[in-house]
């Protein structure tokens, strides 16, 4: 296999995470903003659940790859 | 439906989406050396990416869109479509029939058909799935556009275009491989991107709980949600919270309009096994994988998130539903709104019908022709017969007409979307709607030109070139298949529910090919011809069935009983599922008879590795728990457990 699906996914959803927790932080005083997401700093939350995924993501790449290079 | 505005960052995010589906096209290309490699992966793929490729290409306009437009509409007997329709068809597909759809080393499906029986089926299974497959691509490309449209008042024509040229560009550099590479990466993209929605949705309504408690008082009174156009009508309040009671008392007592045998036999066995077991767009991905073992894991592997779906795709539908039906809520399923310029004319025509009495078909009619929006038949009589129409005020009439305007179903996930959506969790989840159309379409293009190049050109109109040719064809193929969806989009933009449509169409073409295949795998004495002419006339013999029949309350035409009005169904989802059941029974009663009757031409050795009794057991390697034959029956009882749980 040339190119292992893995290492764009991670690459990808690590970078979404990044963007919405920056997003999130930078929002984070703003209640007007997230009363829509019932109060919740969702870009916040979300984003660092992306990251740690992105993160496994690669983990997994990384692993698969020691494996059979 | 009220505009949403995107910032800086919803556009950083479809962005970068954009550039990771490129830019693994790019990655790929310098793979895609000969026509084996564009078409079919060069096979060497692992199972689980396979696998989540096999869930994504099925997932278009069909499984977002609609499955939650059909959440709202029908309520959880719409998990039937999963639990009874792909997880038993999606096992069935490990076990039994992919040891014979790659063992026998055919490059598609209709190439199948050619080993088993003989040219004719081939050609006639190609044709009749290319034609398919592009409508397929086209009425979902149509559903993004028209939701981007509505959402973002962004141009229709320019999302139609750009969103083809995206998938154009990926799938003409990387071929198959990459289809199946950006399907995994948007499998992931459409779940994460809408769980959170779901899971805002789903609190803001008080949980679970709440959301059956609302769903009950709107099963005893669904007009008043514009879900029936009868005012008489009433269900059980469990219509929309059970899955199988509602469905015992036949077609009247549940939304769907459907009883028991329509949606085990139509649906269950009909429906899902000739479109998971047969279908190409996504038995190529399972063909696609490095060994047998994985090709045979790939549907399994699929099966675990399908399972779990119907929690992202039809619950928020029933959560739309209960929203509407929660005072405080201010949330409605979305309608097409009346323009003021059009509220005018509509206001004095409503006034001027009151007076004249006129009758409400007619009315009804011309209301629409003057608001440019559907009604509610409902609605409008008690407006017509109300006396109070003619002395209240315009503006409250306003509403009232506004009220009576149909439910656009299609328009709940978006309207929860931005109802949850703060920027940021906007432009993921607007990227995740892109993604799951994406997917959707370029699996369609994949299979199209994968059928085009091998079955119908290679077959018939150049036989004998290089294989430099056929990948050249293949690259054509792509662009052509792209443009066809594009006409077909335009076309599907005269219906309005796609779901609907899609379903009529598979039931056309699926419903007797399960038939042949099924007799064809496991009935040696199967002959070419009766499978030729079984499959041609079940085809014929939807077609019949669908000119003869229609559902209530549609006027005939497009929608049926164009020829004559035999049979009246109780609704469109009844309709199909008829029809297919018929359409199967035709076809799998004519095969075996004819079968009967005529001479078997390919020899018990020519048939091996592609009938079920003539091919040597394989050895089995694997243990016990690893086998697909375990796991699918843990998968069934899986299955099983939810159907009882939701009972």
């Amino acid at each position: 296999m040339g190119l292992d699906i893995r290492f764009p996914i991670g690459m990808m959803f690590t970078l979404l995470g990044l963007i919405l927790l920056a997003t999130g932080f930078f929002t984070s005083g703003d209640a007007a903003m997230y009363q829509q997401s019932l109060g919740l700093n969702v870009n916040l939350w979300w984003g660092g659940f992306l990251l740690l995924f992105g993160g496994v993501m690669w983990g997994f790449a990384i692993l698969g790859k020691n494996k059979n290079p | 439906m009220t505009q949403v505005h995107l910032t800086f960052i919803d556009f950083t995010i479809l962005g970068l989406y954009i550039a990771f589906v490129i830019g693994i096209g790019f990655a790929l290309k310098r793979q895609m050396k000969t026509s084996a490699d564009f078409f079919l992966s060069g096979r060497n793929i692992p199972a689980w990416v396979t696998g989540l490729a096999f869930l994504s290409a099925n997932l278009g306009a069909l499984e977002l869109v609609g499955m939650a437009a059909s959440g709202a509409k029908y309520g959880i007997a719409t998990c039937h479509f999963y639990w009874v329709g792909a997880i038993p068809a999606m096992v069935f597909l490990a076990v039994f029939m992919m040891p014979f759809y790659y063992g026998s080393k055919a490059r598609s499906v209709p190439e199948y058909l050619k080993l088993r029986f003989d040219e004719r089926a081939r050609a006639f299974n190609s044709i009749s799935f290319a034609v398919m497959t592009i409508f397929a691509s086209g009425i979902s490309l149509n559903a993004l556009a028209k939701l981007l449209n509505q959402l973002l008042s962004w141009d229709y024509n320019i999302c139609l275009w750009v969103c083809s040229l995206i998938v154009l560009l990926y799938v003409l550099k990387g071929g198959l491989t990459s289809a199946i590479y950006t399907e995994v990466l948007q499998f992931f993209m459409i779940v994460l991107g809408f769980a959170p929605v779901v899971w805002l949705g789903l609190r803001d309504a008080g949980g679970w709980n709440a959301v059956k408690d609302k769903l009950e008082g709107v099963a005893t009174h669904p007009v008043t949600y514009n879900l029936v156009s009868d005012s008489s009508k009433t269900f059980q309040p469990d219509a929309w919270t059970h899955a199988w009671i509602p469905l015992l008392g036949g077609p009247s007592a549940n939304p769907m309009g459907v009883d028991v045998f329509a949606i085990v036999f139509g649906l269950g066995f009909v429906l899902s096994f000739g479109y998971w077991c047969t279908n190409f767009l996504v038995v190529q991905r399972a063909m696609a994988a490095k060994d047998m073992k994985a090709a045979r894991n790939t549907p399994l592997v699929a099966a675990v998130p399908k399972m779990l779906f119907p929690l992202l795709v039809i619950l928020p539908g029933m959560i739309a539903l209960a929203l509407t039906a929660t005072a405080g809520k201010e949330y409605r399923l979305p309608q097409a709104i009346i323009t003021q310029a059009h509220m005018t004319p509509a206001l004095g025509a409503i006034k001027q019908l009151a007076t004249s009495g006129a009758d409400l078909t007619t009315a009804s009619k011309a209301l629409s022709v003057v608001a440019g929006v559907s009604f509610n038949d409902a609605k409008i009589s008690e407006l017509l017969k109300s006396p109070e129409t003619l002395s209240s005020s315009d503006q409250q009439l306003a509403i009232r007409l506004q009220d009576a305007v149909v439910n656009d179903y299609d328009g709940v996930i978006l309207s929860l979307v931005k109802r949850y959506c703060p920027t940021g969790m906007l432009g993921l989840a607007l990227t995740a709607l892109l993604a799951s159309f994406m997917s959707g379409m370029a699996g369609n293009v994949t299979a199209f030109n994968t059928v085009w190049t091998y079955d119908l050109y290679q077959a018939y109109i150049a036989p004998n070139k290089s294989d430099d040719h056929y990948a050249w064809m293949g690259r054509v193929v792509t662009v052509a298949g792209i443009l066809l969806s594009i006409a077909a989009a335009y076309f599907a933009s005269m219906w309005t529910n796609a779901m609907d449509i899609i379903q009529l169409v598979f039931g056309f073409v699926n419903a007797p090919l399960f038939a042949t295949f099924l007799l064809g795998m496991f009935w040696s004495r199967t002959t070419a011809t009766g499978a030729f002419i079984g499959l041609v006339s079940g085809t014929a013999a939807s077609a019949l069935f669908h000119a003869c029949s229609i559902s209530q309350g549609n006027i005939p035409g497009v929608k049926g009983a164009y020829l004559a009005k035999l049979v009246v169904l109780p609704s469109d989802m009844a309709q199909n599922f008829w029809l297919a059941s018929f359409a199967f029974t035709v076809c799998f009663v004519l095969t075996v008879v004819i079968s009967l009757a005529t001479k078997r031409v390919k020899s018990d050795e020519e048939l091996k590795g592609l009938v079920y009794s003539l091919t040597p057991k394989p050895k089995v390697d694997q243990a016990w728990y690893a086998r697909p034959e375990f796991i699918g029956i843990v998968l069934l009882i899986v299955c099983v457990y939810f159907n009882y749980l939701f009972w």
